[in-house]
């Protein structure tokens, strides 16, 4: 990789005055994606801060739900016994991503962040609106097995590769962020975009912000809950289709439901139509059958993956059964 | 950090080389096959190593191929001397303290083979994606190809180099030998590192969980069975880890 200035900051703001700075330069924290990504060349920045020492690593349960740091590791969030009581969907899906020496070095806000596993995105010879905008998307009509079958474009059809983010999309989680003009906060749904016309912009982070923390609002999916995630192996693989599932049942009796999915599209894909539909009916295969077919609604697929669609409708039916039965 | 002058370095093995850099640059570029043979010789001749012998050729290489740039270092001193800016680093290793001078894009797993020379961790994929680079940090099991070494700045790292005590082998290095868990070995390193955290951990209680809390480390040689048979044997033994 090209040689770069490397600097540590102990604060938030001087890691965004140093940002301000230099515009060429960027954040690294577990550094598991970019410094692969900066291995092959797709990212090239001339100078990394590293933000490892800022003060961002508290897990604490506050009157609003759980609230925790972006330095948080992910291997330390799995392991938390208030994740595993309370939010034990997180736990899973925290758990079912990367491998465990990965899970010991990515933090939280890397877990956000992380790229596109697209080939075509990776292969700086191969065209790709979202690494060199303007230059067409080599898997539209290529190799597009993993890719997204919800909520593409024209540009781009690749997929956010994260199972951390789904479980956070299904549990109606917000998001903090620091800036040169001060902190904001986000419904965590709103952070990832769709690609539409500009695929360059993974999610709507301005320039020079830093994630500073999320919160998890108080809920009862304490039970019945899954992660289920679908791959070529039994483990250690980006999920082709996942779905996280949650129940809060009144004897037989959905009372509650939160469905999201991984694996089909540029951004966690809630299934708001399904949940809705099943409030008040009997946690039943039958039930289940139909919230699948609503939450597969509008999907397309691409020519490699038009499994994912049967996949699909197959995943979230299990997945509800699993989060029933557990 | 910076270095002032760009000293050109004499490599030590030929006294034909002339003084001058730009002389000796068209010397080395004229004379490239011509000097591979002298070393091939000189490394037969003195027993040097191998790798010492294809680490000196490869230096000669680089240089009759970089000869236009390090010719223009005079001019432009200061961005040759900026692409290898150095950063102080001090880290233990297996028990040694080290003071080292790293560029900032070297990785923990180039620095401990080729800067330390501890050859035990070995690089498969330099991608987070085979597990054989995997080392402990401050006990934590983790992939040095993805770790840049300047980020380790004061933290105790443990490679495969460090688990035996003298000649007394590491409990989990005899149960491989004994269970037969390696054939060709390179992925051996990283699988034992990787087993010795994942019994400290507690995730070592079932065959199913070692399987699935050492999927990060892949084996190409299908010593899997085996591997498992070797952790579950330590585990049940009950030894300290």
């Amino acid at each position: 990789m090209i040689n770069f200035e490397y600097s540590r900051v102990a604060t938030v703001k001087s890691a965004i005055d140093i940002l301000v700075k230099n515009p060429g330069a960027g954040f690294i924290a577990g550094g598991t994606n970019l410094v692969d990504l900066m291995k092959k060349g797709v990212m090239s920045p001339t100078r990394l801060i590293d933000i490892n020492s800022l003060p961002l690593k508290q897990i604490e349960e506050t009157p609003l739900g759980l609230k925790f740091g972006a330095l948080v590791i992910n291997a330390d969030l799995a392991a938390d016994k208030l994740v595993d009581q309370k939010f034990p969907l997180l736990g899973q899906a925290l758990k079912a991503g990367a491998s465990p020496q990965l899970r010991n070095m990515a933090t939280v806000g890397g877990n956000v962040m992380q790229r596109t596993r697209c080939s075509y995105f990776y292969d700086v010879a191969m065209p790709c609106n979202k690494r060199n905008p303007g230059s067409g998307c080599g898997a539209i009509q290529g190799y597009n097995r993993m890719h997204a079958i919800f909520g593409a474009s024209d540009k781009c059809i690749a997929v956010h590769p994260s199972d951390m983010c789904v479980a956070l999309v299904a549990l109606d989680a917000s998001i903090f962020i620091s800036g040169p003009k001060g902190e904001r906060k986000i419904p965590f749904a709103d952070f990832h975009r769709l690609p539409g016309d500009n695929p360059e912009k993974d999610n709507t982070l301005q320039k020079n912000e830093l994630i500073t923390a999320i919160l998890i609002p108080k809920n009862n999916f304490t039970k019945n809950v899954h992660y289920l995630k679908i791959r070529d192996r039994a483990s250690y693989a980006f999920a082709l289709v996942s779905v996280a599932a949650a129940l809060e049942l009144n004897g037989t009796t959905i009372k509650n439901a939160r469905l999201a999915m991984g694996g089909v599209s540029h951004k966690p894909w809630r299934l708001a139509e399904a949940e809705k539909f099943l409030l008040g009916k009997a946690a039943s295969n039958e039930n289940f059958a139909k919230a699948a077919e609503l939450g597969m609604k509008g999907a397309k697929s691409f020519g490699h993956n038009d499994f994912k669609i049967k996949l699909g409708a197959a995943a979230i039916r299990e997945a509800l059964t699993k989060a029933m039965n557990a | 950090m910076r270095r002032k002058d760009m000293e050109f370095v004499r490599c030590s093995f030929c006294e034909l080389c002339p003084q001058d850099a730009g002389s000796r640059l068209n010397y080395l570029s004229q004379n490239f096959l011509n000097l591979v043979n002298i070393f091939s010789m000189e490394s037969k001749h003195i027993n040097k190593s191998r790798r010492d012998f294809i680490k000196k050729s490869t230096a000669v290489t680089a240089l009759a191929i970089a000869s236009p740039v390090i010719l223009r270092a005079g001019e432009h001193d200061e961005k040759i001397a900026a692409l290898f800016e150095q950063m102080p680093l001090k880290l233990e290793v297996n028990g040694t303290q080290h003071s080292l001078s790293v560029e900032p894009r070297v990785t923990l797993l180039d620095l401990l083979r080729e800067q330390l020379n501890l050859m035990g961790t070995k690089k498969g994929c330099d991608h987070g994606q085979c597990g054989a680079c995997t080392v402990h940090v401050n006990g934590k099991r983790v992939l040095s190809c993805l770790s840049l070494a300047v980020m380790n700045e004061g933290k105790k790292i443990t490679t495969i180099e460090g688990l035996a005590e003298g000649d007394k082998l590491h409990p989990l290095q005899e149960a491989f030998i004994t269970n037969d868990g390696f054939q060709c070995g390179y992925c051996t390193p990283g699988q034992i590192m990787s087993a010795v955290a994942c019994i400290r951990e507690g995730h070592a209680n079932s065959k199913e969980e070692i399987r699935e809390f050492m999927s990060g480390n892949i084996c190409r040689c299908g010593a899997y069975p085996n591997i498992v048979d070797a952790i579950m044997e330590v585990k049940k033994g009950g030894l300290p880890v």
